[in-house]
This record gives C-alpha cells, structure tokens and sequence, in this order.
C-alpha cells in the first residue's frame, strides 16, 4: 500500500530550505563541526514566543512548519519526533546552573525544555494539534523509528496526515565532549572533500527534517515512502540475506534499485563493511552519499530522506552527490544508513 | 485488532520492592516506600522525600553482574526485564523479539557527576560516566543483556513514555511485524530531576497526597517495569496459560501548555476515552482506574475532572500507587502497567494512601484499602507527561 510524501521541510548545514537548485551551491566547512543555516523563525512562529524557544524548537518547528506548507496542511493528525540527544543546550544550562549555584534559586525554564519531547510538543502547542504526539529516541534509529510508526499509523488509518521528523543538535558542549572520543577528523579543510580523502574520523553534523506522509495520493506524480527497516548488531554472516528479504518484501531485487543512498561516515574503518555491501549487492546501482554534506549525527537519515525524495522529483542526481553513475533514472532508492557499526537501517522510496 | 496481545510476563523494581511479588505484599500491608534522599548529596535531603529502590549501585551491579559505574537508570531496567523474561519462560530467541523501552533520565545519573568536573575543565571528568548519556543507550545495554538485537526502541514523551512503550510494542505484534515484545520503563533519580521538579515548585516537602484536598505536590520515586507482549501463535505454539491481554490504548496531546493540563483535562479526557473505544467497552466495564495520580494541585484536579466527565458520580474504584512509590517519571507508565496487571491476576485493587478530604470540585473518594475477592475484568491505567503528551491502556482479564 502506498504512503506518500506529501511535503518536506530541512533545516541543514546546506541552502536546503531555499528555493535554489538541489545543492547548486554546495558548502564546503574547514573543521571538524557543521553547522545549520537558519532561517528566519519570525516567517513561522511570533516572536514573543521566539524568545522563549532554544535553537533545537526553533528549528523543529520551523522544519515542521515548512513540511505542511508544502502538504498545503494547516495541521496533521499526528506529530511523530525522532531526536537521539533532545534538547541539549538548555540540559547543558540546567545542569550548568545547578552545580554552579549550588542547587539554589533556579530557573525552570530551561529544565522544562529540556526533555526530547519538547520539540513535537511544542509543534503541538503552536499548531493545536491534539491528535497522537511520539518521541523516539533510540540513538541512529530515532528517525527510523518514527517512520515506522508513521507507517503502522497510516496503514490503519490511510486517510489521515502524519508528520514525521528527525532533529539533533550540535552545542559547544556536546562538540567538546564528543571530540573527546576521537570520533571526528583531526584536521579537516574541506567536508566536501570528505571522502576522497581516506582517513579515520568523521564530522559533526545536525540538522531538522520533517516529511508528512499520507495514504491518500492526491495528484500529479507522487514518491512513496515503501518500508523501513532497523538493524541492530547484524551478524555479518546474515546481514546481506536481510538486506535481501527487505527487498524481497517489496517485490524487488537489488539489481532493480536504481540509486543506493549510503550512509557512509567518512572514518575508513567504519566504512568498510558499507563499502563492501555496496560492491557486493548492488553492483550495478548508482551510488550517492550524504555525510559530506550534513555530518555525522543520529538523525542523519532525514536528512537523507530529504536528499532522495528531492533527486527522485528532479529526476536527476547531483553531482556533489554522486558518488558512482550508472544512468539509471532514479525510481526506485534505497536509502542505507549505518551508524558506526552498531546501527544499520534501510529505507525504501519508489516513485508510484 | 487482528487477534490478541497477551500479557505473558512482568518484571518490576520500585521502592516497594525489587520484584512483583514483593510489590503485592507491599501493598497488602500499605507499606509506603516513600522516604530520604540516600543515593546523592543535596542540600534538600531533608526536605524532599523520595521513592528510593533500596539497593545501591554497587548491590544492583554486583547481582547483576556489572561494572558499578554503569547508569543506574540501566540496572534498574535490567533488573526489572530479567524478571519479565523469566517470568514469561518465553525463549527470546525462538521468535522475532523486539525491546521498547523507555526514559527521561537516561545516564543523568552519571553525566552530572561527570559535569561537575568538565564545568570546571572541559579535559575532566571520566568518559565512562557519559558514554550512555543519551536514552538509547540505557535500552542498548538492556537488549544486549537479554541477547535481543531485532527491533530496539526508546520512547520519551515524559511520564506517559512507558504506556507509549507498551502500546507499540501491541501494535508491532498486531502488525505481524514482531511475536514477542519486552516493553516497559525505566527512570532512576537524579540530582538534576530533583532540582528541575522543585524549581517548578511542585514537589511535596511531605509524603504526597493524591488526590487529596491538602495534596501539595509529588514526590519523585524511580524503579522500572517491564511486560512481555505475545502473539496469539506464540501462546498456542508454548501452550502458556496468560491472564489478560491489552485490549485498548490511546496518545494524544492535551496542548494546553508545556508543563500544565488543561484544566478540563481535554487531553486526559481524550486518552481515556479513546482507549475506551478501541477496547470496545463502555465506561462502566472499568473496574479499577490506577490514576496518574501525581499528587500535584494541578494534575489532580485536571485527572479527577476529566474522570468525572467520564463518569459523573458512578465512577469505578480508583486509586494513585505514586502515594506508595512516588512518581517514577518515564518508568511510571511500565511499573503501573505491572500493578494493572496484578490487579486482575489477583482480582484486587491498590489503596490511595494518605488520603483524607475530596478535592471540593470533582468529589472523588478513592479507594482506600487493599481489597480483594472483587470482580477485576478490566483495569485502565492513565499516564500523563509535560508537553500534554497523554496516554491511556486498558488491560483485560482473558
């Protein structure tokens, strides 16, 4: 059964939200940290109530707002969040001020926003929708995982208009932190540059994306959102027979899909097994990548989602993108996220 | 719904008890576990009681056999699905198995311990205390422990996370997507929720009062609680003897205000209402209601009229367990889930302690004492979080 994309919104560390060619003018960062192009918040939510908004709800409710004005919705039926760290900078503020004032005198505001529901919450708040409200935040699965219940939710309920989204931010505090793993590239000029230069380490990235779905077609040409799938701890050994029953429920066979979308993170080491999927399965697929131009993050994916859904429209594959052509019109594409090692996930679009 | 979700085991740990047949006797004897902040310094130990497990970190890593450093939100998640899978005698690994869990602590525990020194310098402060910061992490150590690497989820909508939990994991099953779901909660205190619900000003420097006229706040517990969920073909296949199944649920959002409900409690209202529909039972069916209860001016007073909307005066037996074991946050949900469950197992019902007056608008006198030999066929459970997330289950006798 199909559910279509209806609308997308994307605040990214590209021009995502303009109306410019798809990544016409790509930017390139020197560093190990991306960062998200903002709009202008006043467009969708009064300022009074900006004020009061950390960066993270500015940017999930802006998204939102963007995905059902492109639906033509004024509000779904439901608003389903995936965000892995929620709203850091107001936990780091919280945290902050009540070590440094000793517990004493403190502010709740930034408490009150700091749980990971606060995004869809406020989406709710803003738009009165009282319909079903979700957060997941199971690390790279986050957005996954509300696609999945978007499509649970849809299949009973075809009629009605979910929107779906992923957000995670990067703080100065987060950013310090996660350097300390090592995780990141020691010395980086150019993101764009990120996989022709082999190294360890990826980059820092964030970003909002939110897509509403429906079961309803409308019409004109339309995109479905077919099925997705998470992998937590695959065995190698039986990995690929998944990836293959995954298709296989779909009615396809890796041969058909015309653009893989991998996930890769720019860390050698990590890369390997995607790489070797990628060779192994889908030989004769075009291949396109993503965390040049977003980083690194647990709710990349929509990010990638949005990149897919904008190709499969245009019909046309970016150069900045492409990672591997082979001419095929992208009508069916896979999307193949894996998340240093533990977290591999599949989403399948097809245009209907 | 296409056939049944089963309840096939439960697994709890809460300041009444460390497991579910320790919980029952706890309630037989109206025993509180309300009390001291033990488990981290504070200037408010002695203003603030708590619902504390009575086991450190040390105790629950050494039973459980891990390293003490690990997040308390962590063990006490392991603690309480252990027992549910044990309980269930359910072999994981025979079917599609899938773990959703849920949290708002996380590895706060930890992380703020870890804060104290990074504040000062951002090289300080040991890695180990923030690698399982995020609330996924919590869950990722609780699949490995149970060997479960299918479908792995964490949901946090505040305290109404564990119902949602519960609530996907019967979808997922309905689906035909998953034959077994562990599905549940799991929050442990912290320094920074205690200091973020009393900079909200809405903690008890008393042991609560649910819905009580004197009620003046909640107290914050911790524990978590945990279900495990199957298919009709994995009951016949076992040959397990469950005694009831989820037969409704429902999510909706008040969006009143971020930390506020209504004040004719439209989102809870709704919640109940739906869960209703869906189970495809009229009101009166209800035998018990274990309210969300917190204890608060304002939940109370929002829960009790949204009840009363329901009801009028007929109104079925209804109580608040967070007077017994304080408000456990995002593992509230799974740990009420566990006592709705026990209700009908043993066709009886929980005391509201500590209740004295009717709230004056809404006039609802709760139960007040452990009773058993009742007629338990269906109970709801309500769960309501900040963001007017609001949710609702109704469990039913098999």
């Amino acid at each position: 059964m199909g559910i279509y994309i209806k609308g997308m919104g994307n605040i990214s560390p590209q021009n995502s939200w303009r109306d410019t060619p798809l990544l016409a003018n790509p930017i390139d960062y020197t560093g190990d940290r991306l960062k998200c192009i903002e709009p202008d918040y006043s467009q969708f939510v009064d300022v009074k109530q900006l004020r009061r908004m950390s960066r993270i709800i500015k940017m999930g409710v802006a998204a939102g707002a963007m995905a059902l004005r492109e639906a033509g919705l004024n509000t779904p039926n439901g608003i389903i969040t995936g965000t892995s760290y929620g709203c850091l900078e107001d936990t780091g503020i919280f945290l902050s001020k009540m070590i440094e004032n000793n517990e004493n005198a403190l502010n709740p505001t930034p408490f009150i926003q700091s749980t990971h529901n606060t995004i869809g919450s406020q989406i709710a708040l803003l738009l009165q929708c009282q319909g079903y409200n979700q957060t997941y935040t199971q690390r790279a699965f986050s957005f996954e995982n509300a696609l999945i219940d978007a499509l649970l939710d849809l299949k009973d309920n075809p009629e009605q208009s979910i929107l779906a989204g992923g957000v995670d931010e990067i703080t100065d505090f987060s950013h310090e932190l996660q350097k300390r793993f090592g995780i990141f590239r020691r010395k980086s000029s150019s993101s764009l540059n990120l996989f022709k230069e082999q190294d360890r380490g990826t980059l820092n990235g964030e970003g909002a994306a939110y897509v509403v779905l429906s079961g309803i077609r409308g019409e004109g040409n339309a995109i479905c959102l077919d099925s997705v799938e998470t992998f937590y701890k695959p065995l190698k050994t039986t990995f690929r027979e998944k990836i293959q029953a995954f298709l296989e429920s779909a009615e396809l066979k890796a041969d058909e899909i015309d653009l893989l979308m991998i996930g890769k993170s720019g860390d050698k080491t990590w890369d390997m097994e995607s790489d070797k999927i990628s060779s192994s399965l889908f030989s004769s697929s075009s291949i396109g990548v993503f965390k040049h131009l977003c980083g690194e993050y647990p709710t990349a994916s929509a990010f990638a989602l949005w990149l897919s859904v904008s190709i499969m429209k245009d019909k046309k594959l970016p150069d900045v993108v492409l990672q591997k052509d082979c001419s095929r019109p992208p009508n069916n594409v896979l999307i193949y996220n894996s998340y240093f090692g533990k977290y591999h996930s599949l989403i399948l679009l097809r245009t209907c | 719904m296409k056939g049944r979700v089963h309840v096939a085991g439960t697994g709890i740990i809460s300041a009444i008890g460390n497991s579910v047949p320790d919980s029952l006797l706890s309630f037989k004897n109206h025993f509180s576990g309300i009390g001291k902040v033990t488990l981290f310094n504070t200037i408010y130990e002695n203003d603030l009681p708590v619902g504390e497990v009575r086991m450190s970190n040390a105790e629950l890593s050494d039973k459980l056999s891990y390293h003490p450093t690990i997040s308390r939100t962590a063990l006490l998640g392991i603690h309480a699905a252990r027992e549910a899978v044990r309980s269930s005698n359910i072999d994981l690994g025979k079917w599609r198995t899938g773990l959703i869990s849920a949290t708002t602590v996380g590895g706060m525990d930890r992380t703020e311990s870890f804060f104290n020194s990074f504040l000062k310098d951002h090289s300080k402060g040991k890695l180990r205390d923030v690698v399982h910061h995020e609330c996924g992490s919590s869950t990722e150590l609780i699949a490995d422990d149970l060997g479960i690497n299918g479908f792995v989820s964490t949901i946090n909508t505040a305290c109404s996370s564990s119902v949602n939990a519960i609530a996907l994991g019967a979808r997922l099953i309905n689906h035909n997507r998953l034959d077994v779901v562990i599905a549940g909660g799991t929050d442990a205190l912290s320094k920074f929720t205690l200091n973020g619900f009393n900079s909200l000003m809405i903690l008890d420097r008393q042991p609560c009062r649910p819905f009580d006229a004197g009620r003046n706040g909640l107290n914050l517990g911790e524990g978590a609680g945990f279900v495990v969920l199957i298919s009709d073909r994995v009951k016949a296949s076992v040959g397990l003897n469950t005694q009831c199944y989820v037969n409704g649920f429902a999510n909706t959002n008040d969006a009143f205000h971020q930390t506020a409900s209504s004040p004719e409690g439209r989102g809870s209202f709704g919640a109940m209402q739906k869960a209703l529909d869906m189970s495809e039972l009229s009101p009166e069916k209800i035998a018990y209601i274990n309210l969300h209860g917190t204890g608060t001016l304002n939940n109370d007073l929002s829960e009790g009229t949204a009840v009363k909307r329901l009801y009028g005066d007929k109104y079925p037996r209804v109580s608040s367990t967070k007077a017994f074991t304080g408000h456990t946050l995002g593992a509230s949900g799974g740990i009420e889930a566990v006592f709705s469950i026990l209700s009908i197992q043993h066709q009886c019902v929980f005391p509201n302690l500590r209740f004295e007056t009717p709230i004056p608008e809404i006039s609802i006198t709760p139960q007040l004492n452990f009773e058993t030999g009742l007629d338990v066929n269906h109970v709801m459970s309500n769960s309501f979080g900040f963001g007017g997330n609001c949710s609702s289950i109704i469990f039913s006798k098999s």
